[in-house]
């Protein structure tokens, strides 16, 4: 059984000028353990995707479908039963490491909330614990560190701070939402290896939404390619490199700069990303789709499996290059 | 009195969104109409202001007239009435209402109106200088706003009342001097965020100098924003001089306004002449109910991100 | 927090003698003795009656004594009008008064608007976020002068509840309309600027963390919440209380409350130059007292602030 089932997700908001239908139909799972990587531009609905699951819409959102983790319906559980799982055996971490702590509470006292609620434990036995993950993500002098306010972090600091009080109530699905977009290059890397080593030693499950390609290539099993709200390709990562079956994942490949082979020139994906509001009934990649064709721009592909890969295109997987 | 919520609610005004192919000022206009309360204001706005413009004509009495015949009955016999010509009824000493209430509703405008045109003029100019300019010129030119807004105005200004004489044109000058603090405050944090865009560094590159940028430069792209809260300053400024003439220390007799016509209204509360105070209230409070939704409508129009 | 203190101090000295100086000169400046307006008084009586309260002495001299008076001994003086009777007497009679219906005001005007706006944010889109943006956008137009009238209709005539004024000693009944006169527009401002404040924080990264944590959404709102959201409604407290003060006078005069705000409206009408002065100097006084207070608890709040 997977740890989280995903099936027919839907992701809706009501804005001013009309529905806009942020993810669409939208199946995958995640076994324990596992990594699942989504990647795909900005705007394709990754967080969406994630915020739906976990039941952190913004107020004017609406998921629809099904979600279940470790065969039970999140998607039909009580606020109060929901509570329960979020932040406990599913956990989260955010974007921009600035603004996800509260900058009026002690960094102590934000992390300590979670054991007290999900562990019940007493404030002193939450304290050590706190100081003992916050040693595990290498912060320094951790125990000063409890009664200091967010501002006084450095930003790599900080998503430290939300990565271990992520970790705090040892959580079988940890889920990464771009961890690394808003730091510098340098701690870029000191955090993923920080997330590396952290799966290695609780043996948590992953989903990490990234456009990085270079660590999705690196450190995830499983790949699953968003555009405009929908998946295009789903498969191991490394069947989905070496010989993907979808114009976007191609495109994308191509624009990743390497360094080992002779690239002439960087190629990058013709077009911009979709409207959300203004999808058409057919394929949303087919305004920049090299391989588009007449049926493309009128009914959008199902996902069927090509070996080891499942891809949603019309265009025969020979021609895909 | 003078409610300061309209000033937070600006302030969030602040950055408008070019939109995309129409000019944003097309664009803003289709917005506006589309908000009926919006537009029924506008409307009433115009009823209002054709009331003060042309309503003496249609009188029959002067506001200095008084009618003989009532005085000493007013409760009985002074209430509206087309019969007589007193379409509002009379006040306590015979006087036509509707006269009065047109003239009141006159000075009431006009000192709404002076007061948001001074705002406009000083206070944006000030924020605009102390925006662009920056540093300790920035500092200074704030602290000074501060400082006049955390002294209670109203007392000040009475006592400049009694001290020069009750007098329109000093309660204009004393309106005008308050007026435009916050609209400075406004327009330097817009200038702020103006400052650095690239038309003006490109001002500043070709040589254009200081002065010019700021009034040719800044000053036009704080206009959206100008407009918004000026709006919302009419009804502001109105309700000031009400506070002040319901004391009986504004306007002076003959003239009125609709202060003190309510005040009025409100001390024969007792005597059984509830016209006194419902035709000058239901003024106050219509207009000022439209103006409010008028600038509400220009701030959604000119400031579509918040709706 | 207390080398912060001693520096706004710094600011707040200056600004009250500014405010002291500037009256005392305005009211130097103003036109005739104040004993002229009395017919038939004798040179030689004027003489002596000037040099009783001062008045022969050089400006300098008198402003020298005047704000030595007040900043020592916080005395005002001798009222012009009321031979008999000090401004510090005056004071001491009205502002008990003033601060008891004040106080009532400004708390029912906090806690009423922070619940309300809370509440609204809460369950936006709501019965009762409808109900809190209609009671806003109401109160804008209702500004004290309009409430008092329209209380006394509703309480007083109509359903004859409550006595039409009075204060005997502030028993509840004479309390409460004076109190909701007052307060409404703050309310409703606090409303305001809770409710979009709220909002605001309600959609920030950190509140969806809170939330991902699996906090229940009442502890999300309170502790989580709650504290960023009420940093503009401090702010917002400083303009309130000058706003409160201001309005005390429409309260002390249209209710006989008996407060300061009563014994400043006459003597401006009495052209009593001492006690107007005395009464704006105090106002000013507590008005930079309570914003330092308002400083302080925002920086005490606020962790990113260093003293």
């Amino acid at each position: 059984m997977p740890l989280l089932d995903v099936d027919t997700l839907g992701v809706t908001f009501d804005t001013p000028d009309g529905t806009v239908n942020a993810v669409n139909d939208l199946s995958f799972s995640v076994d324990p353990g596992e990594t699942l990587a989504i990647v795909g531009e900005s705007g394709s609905g990754k967080s969406q995707t994630v915020f739906g699951v976990m039941g952190l819409l913004a107020r004017n959102g609406r998921a629809t479908g099904r979600v279940s983790f470790e065969g039970k319906a999140l998607s039909e559980m009580s606020d109060a039963e929901f509570n329960r799982v979020r932040g406990d055996a599913i956990s989260m971490i955010f974007q921009d490491p600035m603004t996800s702590l509260n900058p009026y509470i002690r960094v102590g006292d934000q992390m300590i909330e979670v054991l007290t609620l999900h562990k019940g434990l007493g404030r002193r036995a939450a304290r050590d614990e706190c100081v003992r993950m916050l040693d595990a993500v290498r912060i320094p002098d951790a125990r000063a560190r409890l009664d200091q306010y967010p501002h006084e972090f450095s930003g790599g600091m900080r998503q430290r701070i939300m990565i271990a009080m992520a970790l705090l109530c040892r959580p079988k699905l940890l889920i990464a939402d771009e961890p690394t977009t808003a730091l510098d290059v340098t701690v870029q890397a000191q955090i993923m290896k920080l997330l590396g080593d952290i799966r290695e030693e609780f043996g948590t499950a992953m989903i990490l939404i990234t456009h990085d390609l270079g660590i999705v290539a690196d450190s995830c099993d499983r790949t699953l390619v968003m555009y405009g709200g929908r998946a295009m390709e789903e498969g191991p990562t490394q069947a989905l490199f070496e010989s993907p079956s979808h114009p976007y994942t191609t495109g994308l490949l191509k624009a990743v700069p390497r360094l080992d082979i002779d690239q002439p020139e960087l190629q990058t994906i013709p077009g911009e990303p979709p409207d959300m509001s203004r999808l058409g009934p057919g394929c949303p990649f087919a305004p920049r789709c090299l391989l588009v064709r007449e049926v493309c721009r009128e009914t959008m592909p199902p996902l069927v499996s090509h070996g080891a890969l499942r891809r949603a295109c019309h265009a025969d997987p020979a021609e895909v290059t | 009195m003078a409610q300061g919520s309209t000033v937070e609610a600006v302030v969030e005004a602040g950055e408008m969104r070019a939109a995309k192919g129409r000019s944003l000022w097309a664009d803003a206009r289709a917005r506006f109409f589309r908000n009926k309360a919006a537009v029924a204001s506008l409307v009433v706005l115009v009823l209002v202001v054709l009331f003060a413009t042309f309503g003496q004509t249609v009188a029959q009495w002067s506001n200095e007239e008084i009618d003989w015949s009532l005085l000493g009955n007013v409760p009985q016999a002074g209430g509206p009435s087309l019969a007589n010509g007193h379409y509002f009824g009379v006040d306590e000493t015979g006087r036509d209402l509707y006269a009065r209430t047109v003239q009141g509703t006159r000075i009431s405008l006009a000192v709404g109106i002076v007061g948001a045109l001074i705002s406009v003029v000083v206070g944006t100019s000030y924020g605009a200088v102390a925006g662009y300019v920056g540093g300790r010129t920035d500092g200074a030119m704030m602290r000074f706003v501060d400082l006049m807004m955390s002294i209670p105005y109203m007392f000040v200004l009475i006592l400049l009342l009694v001290v020069f004489n009750r007098s329109i044109v000093m309660l204009f000058l004393g309106i005008g001097l308050i007026s435009w603090l916050d609209m400075a405050r406004i327009a330097r944090g817009q200038t702020l965020s103006i400052k650095n865009k690239e038309f003006v560094e490109a001002a500043i590159a070709t040589g254009v100098s200081t002065p010019v940028i700021i009034f040719r430069h800044i000053v036009p792209n704080l206009l959206g924003v100008v407009v918004v809260y000026a709006t919302l300053l009419v009804p502001q400024m109105i309700i000031f001089e009400s506070f002040i003439s319901f004391l009986g220390l504004g306007v002076q007799e003959p003239n009125t306004s609709w202060g003190a016509l309510i005040n009025a209204g409100a001390d024969n509360l007792r005597n059984g002449t509830p016209w006194m105070l419902a035709f000058p209230l239901s003024f106050f409070i219509v207009t000022l109910f439209a103006l409010f939704f008028l600038g509400d409508g220009l701030r959604d129009a000119l400031d579509p991100k918040d709706r | 927090m207390i080398p912060f203190i001693l520096r706004r101090l710094l600011v707040a000295i200056p600004t009250i003698l500014a405010l002291i100086v500037f009256s005392f000169l305005l009211m130097d400046f103003a036109p005739g003795s104040p004993f002229a307006t009395e017919r038939g008084v004798p040179p030689e009586v004027l003489a002596n009656l000037e040099a009783k309260y001062g008045l022969d002495k050089s400006l300098i001299e008198r402003m020298g004594i005047y704000i030595w008076n007040v900043v020592t001994q916080f005395d005002f003086g001798p009222s012009f009008k009321f031979t008999d009777r000090t401004v510090n007497e005056l004071i001491a009679q009205g502002f008990p008064v003033t601060l008891t219906y004040g106080f009532w005001s400004f708390v029912v005007a906090v806690a009423v608007g922070v619940t309300l706006g809370v509440m609204a944010a809460v369950f936006q889109n709501s019965w009762l976020d409808y109900l809190a943006v209609g009671v806003t956008v109401g109160a804008q137009v209702l500004p004290n002068f309009v409430m008092a009238p329209i209380l006394v209709i509703i309480f007083t005539l109509w359903l004859g509840w409550l006595p039409g004024g009075g204060w005997q000693g502030g028993q509840i009944e004479y309390l409460v309309m004076p109190v909701i006169a007052l307060s409404t527009s703050y309310m409703a401002s606090i409303a305001r600027i809770t409710r979009s404040s709220m909002l605001e924080v309600l959609n920030a990264g950190f509140i969806r963390t809170a939330r991902a944590k699996g906090l229940p959404m009442r502890r999300v709102v309170m502790r989580h919440a709650l504290k960023p959201a009420m940093m503009p409604v401090i702010s917002y407290l400083g303009p309130a209380f000058v706003g409160m003060i201001t309005g005390s006078v429409v309260v002390d005069v249209f209710f006989s409350t008996g407060g300061i705000g009563q014994f400043f409206v006459n003597s401006a009408l009495a052209r009593d130059y001492s006690v107007i002065m005395g009464i704006t100097i105090l106002v000013g006084m507590l008005t930079v007292f309570f914003n330092l207070l308002v400083d302080i608890l925002y920086a005490w709040i606020d962790p990113k602030i260093r003293y």
